[in-house]
């Protein structure tokens, strides 16, 4: 099997609890213990309250779907191989919005609004995609 | 209490100039900078030691660029190479000329973005969504136009009138970079790059400098030209989703509405006054929000407002008369504002709209900024 070629994410204090969690099939977003605001990416402190008491809260990994954008470029040479390849927005029903990407539907087969749901793709031994699917 | 609308036409533009637009490896920001400070004092007759003000925007270091002019300002600010930046900086020098920190203000900005072969994407601009193949301003304009089409049936074809209209400007634009015409099915045909966002609806990546001098519009008054003031301003930011590489998902309507309030209220004009609109155009898409978002069209009526030719020249709103980002040259705002200027002096040869009087800047971005000039 040849070496994952894509961009990964660089692990620190901030993330590394998502990743270990999509690791484990669970898609989750900071959530902070003072206020509740939830988020993603993660913060050092709250957007909300600034508060520093902040963890991580699994996620339904249901939500809606926002937009999507077809790439036909290649902005790095690991995504050559899948063009065109589709980029996803989606609203969580928890509130944070995420970038992803579809799986496995046809062009044409979704639009805006269509309720989704995670999915997870193994990219290495450390990183785990959370992706989306129509959902059922 | 201070108030900004206190502003009001009190601050002049007196002296714009530009570099040639395109691909310039023999030389660098600092020269195409000092090109550009050159142009613009012999533009308003000004001698270099009279300028006590500098503020650069994409050039390294500021120091250097004073040291290659021969100049030693009171007053310096150096911005971050964003594109939003141009009306930013114009409004700050605008509060440092009414407070006296500086009298001449002399505003540089350059780019080598061509020559350096900048991309605007992947390992250049890292980002957090990253791993899923997200990147580039691009496609966030994309994902905002998909977005825009769910919600008000907007199309490719309305968005072709964008382009279409900048490009024709820049056939009368000596100094444009793009000069082939095309059609709105040219633009359906062209390269996808993010879909649904083309070829034609990307701005250029092109070399080139421009400065802008201001100063009071008593100062103003000794000057080589008759100055073009500030009339209104209005300023809001949108931070929230900065991760999302600039995605707005209310494409800044409710911070455009907010600056068209303030930059209306405070130059006593409405949307039905501008004879022509200079509208910051990284990707097609910001046009059409730009428009809905300050009022010249109902909220995602932009699609059917442009259709016909409305944006050129003749038309019903006349916008980036020199062709824009699309078509111009990518000099991130600061040539659209010089635009303005010689708008208003009626210099614009064959681009120039009749009877000019009042001409606004806008630029829809996190940063969001509208400038009205009229004629001091």
């Amino acid at each position: 099997m040849s070496a994952y070629a894509k961009p990964l994410p660089k692990l620190d204090t901030l993330n590394r609890p998502f990743w270990e969690l999509a690791r484990d099939h669970k898609l989750a977003v900071q959530a902070c213990a003072d206020c509740g605001d939830r988020h993603f990416p993660p913060t050092p402190v709250c957007p909300g309250c600034l508060s520093k008491n902040q963890g991580w809260e699994v996620v339904s990994g249901r939500g809606t779907l926002l937009s999507w954008v077809t790439f036909h470029r290649a902005y790095w040479g690991g995504f050559a191989g899948d063009l065109p390849y589709d980029v996803c927005l989606v609203e969580l029903d928890e509130g944070p919005v995420l970038v992803s990407n579809l799986v496995g539907a046809a062009e044409g087969g979704f639009q805006v609004g269509d309720r989704v749901e995670v999915i997870f793709e193994r990219a290495t031994d450390e990183i785990t995609l959370p992706k989306f699917v129509l959902a059922r | 209490m201070a108030d900004f609308r206190a502003l009001k036409d009190k601050i002049a533009i007196v002296g714009v100039g530009n570099t040639r637009y395109g691909n310039f490896p023999e030389t660098d920001d600092y020269g195409l900078g000092a090109d550009a400070f050159r142009a613009a004092l012999d533009d308003c007759g000004l001698a270099k030691d009279k300028i006590d003000g500098l503020l650069v925007c994409r050039i390294p270091y500021y120091a250097r660029m004073g040291e290659i002019l021969g100049i030693s300002p009171r007053w310096t600010i150096p911005l971050p190479p964003h594109g939003r930046m141009s009306s930013m900086g114009i409004i700050e020098a605008m509060a440092a000329l009414e407070a006296g920190l500086c009298d001449y203000a002399a505003l540089i900005y350059a780019n080598i973005g061509r020559s350096r072969r900048v991309n605007y994407g992947g390992d250049e601009s890292p980002n957090v969504w990253d791993p899923w193949g997200y990147t580039s301003p691009g496609a966030a304009h994309a994902m905002m136009f998909r977005r825009h089409m769910a919600l008000y049936g907007t199309t490719t074809r309305q968005l072709a009138e964008v382009s279409v209209a900048f490009r024709r400007h820049a056939c009368l634009n000596p100094d444009a970079v793009m000069k082939q015409p095309f059609t709105i099915d040219d633009h359906e045909n062209a390269r996808p790059i993010v879909l649904p966002l083309r070829l034609l609806d990307y701005c250029l990546i092109n070399d080139g400098a421009v400065c802008i001098i201001m100063t009071t519009k008593e100062r103003a008054r000794d000057l080589r030209k008759a100055p073009v003031q500030i009339s209104g301003i209005g300023a809001r930011e949108a931070f929230g989703n900065a991760s999302l590489s600039n995605y707005e998902k209310d494409f800044w309507y409710p911070q455009l509405q907010e600056i068209a309030a303030d930059a209306y209220g405070m130059a006593g004009v409405g949307p039905g006054d501008v004879d022509a609109l200079m509208c910051y155009d990284n990707f097609s898409p910001t046009v059409l929000f730009s428009l809905e978002g300050l009022g010249f069209c109902p909220r995602g009526e932009s699609g059917r407002f442009v259709e016909g030719g409305t944006l050129q020249v003749g038309g019903k709103l006349p916008t980036n008369t020199d062709g824009g980002h699309l078509s111009n040259s990518y000099m991130q705002g600061w040539a659209l504002n010089v635009e303005a200027v010689r708008q208003l002096r009626g210099e614009c040869g064959a681009r120039q709209v009749p009877d000019c009087e009042v001409v606004q800047f806008v630029a829809a971005t996190p940063c969001s900024r509208s400038i009205i000039y009229t004629r001091g």
